[in-house]
């Protein structure tokens, strides 16, 4: 097995599944029907590319661990998402502005690795970046629905990117995992996956009245295990069936 | 029938196979769908290939699970559902016949990937219509309005 490849996959496959988790948390409470729906579906993709990530994961391994294992018997600390997942779903202005960020990430992120010299990633990859594409132009209308919007909309669309925009920079983070990835074709540099994100978030988020912060402290440390305090509350939830009837299937 | 013994019957398997319907869109088969892919026999076992529309889609599960019963059915017990991820599903291959019959159902066909053509109000005919949400009942489908005749409906989304 390929250690990297293993740690790669599973990087790619936590971070969907832990951003469809939250936001299936909308179910049944987003601010009006087709909203509830929308959210809901953009949840389904996330989790339903997370199964195909996490599968892929678990042969690459290749000891016998399958995309459920991989889902509900790890603990925090060997979770391998960025933290701008995790973090709590908050009003609909956070919800929507953090999608529409890791939105256009995915876009430019799975259109590159539809070149990847792994095949079963670049097949992956050809069925996420159409969703995502997708997905971020439901979310680019919100933000200027809500940017562009009332005063109070605006401001706290506005509070949304201060509060996430820190977390974006784990995103383009790099380490001997994702250097020996980009040496094997296997993943898109991260230089210029950085450029191609800022190139498709900026301009929304100026035709919406929203201002970039400047610097800020970079906020990291998923892909090391490392989480936020939130993490543990999320998994408790969602493993709980697993972890109460270990191995039940229905 | 062919279990591990004789090679399977592929020209009855794939008529088999091809009439099985979309568990939520009843008035399309997987065939027209597009999302059936290849049926093919590999030593003695029946290989059916499919594709996913949406990765997250419910129906795919469905679906494999009534390839399989299907064919138990009639008869062929070696079988295997392959997931195909590549090429990646779009609309642009479900069929005209099969645009026809969906319109028919009352829900709005895709438009050719690319294209930014008017929407047709299944009931009627109407190009004046507005979408209400990206997103509809189920992951492929959002929600229109006729401004016409005022009936709401479904557009299979386009990708």
């Amino acid at each position: 097995m390929s250690a990297a490849l293993f740690e790669y996959t599973l990087r790619l496959g936590d971070d969907a599944l832990i951003d469809g988790q939250r936001l299936s948390e909308w179910c049944g409470h987003g601010p009006f029907l087709e909203e509830d729906v929308g959210v809901a579906n953009t949840a389904l993709d996330l989790i339903g590319r997370a199964r195909l990530l996490l599968a892929y994961a678990g042969t690459v391994e290749g000891k016998g661990r399958g995309e459920d294992d991989l889902a509900y018997t790890r603990d925090e600390r060997e979770w391998r998402n960025v933290l701008i997942t995790e973090l709590p779903r908050g009003d609909f202005a956070f919800t929507t502005v953090r999608q529409f960020l890791l939105d256009a990430f995915n876009r430019q992120l799975y259109e590159r690795l539809c070149l990847s010299l792994d095949a079963t990633l670049a097949g992956i990859a050809g069925r996420a970046v159409k969703e995502s594409e997708y997905h971020l132009r439901h979310t680019g209308e919100w933000v200027l629905r809500l940017g562009d919007g009332t005063r109070e909309s605006n401001r706290r669309a506005q509070r949304a990117l201060d509060d996430l925009w820190p977390y974006t920079a784990e995103l383009f983070e790099s380490d001997p995992v994702q250097e020996q990835m980009e040496a094997q074709g296997i993943a898109p540099a991260t230089a210029s996956l950085r450029a191609a994100w800022l190139h498709t978030v900026e301009p929304p988020l100026r035709s919406a009245q929203l201002m970039i912060p400047g610097n800020t402290w970079p906020q990291t440390g998923g892909r090391q295990g490392m989480h936020s305090e939130h993490m543990g509350f999320l998994l408790a939830e969602m493993q709980f069936v697993q972890r109460a009837y270990p191995g039940q299937a229905w | 029938m062919a279990t591990n013994g004789p090679t399977p019957d592929i020209d009855r398997a794939r008529d088999i196979v091809s009439r099985i319907k979309d568990p939520e869109i009843p008035v399309l088969t997987i065939a027209d769908l597009g999302v059936l892919r290849d049926v093919g026999v590999e030593g003695h076992r029946l290989v059916v290939t499919i594709t996913p529309t949406y990765t997250g889609c419910p129906a795919m599960k469905a679906i494999e699970d009534d390839i399989r019963a299907t064919l138990h059915g009639a008869g062929y017990h070696n079988v295997e559902v392959r997931m195909q991820l590549s090429p990646a599903w779009t609309t642009d291959w479900i069929e005209e016949r099969a645009r026809r019959k969906l319109e028919a159902y009352g829900i709005a066909p895709p438009r050719p990937v690319g294209s930014r053509g008017p929407i047709h109000c299944p009931q009627c005919r109407s190009t004046n219509t507005e979408c209400i949400s990206e997103f509809g009942s189920t992951a492929c489908k959002a929600l229109y309005r006729c401004l016409d005749c005022l009936e709401p409906f479904d557009y299979f989304k386009c990708i």
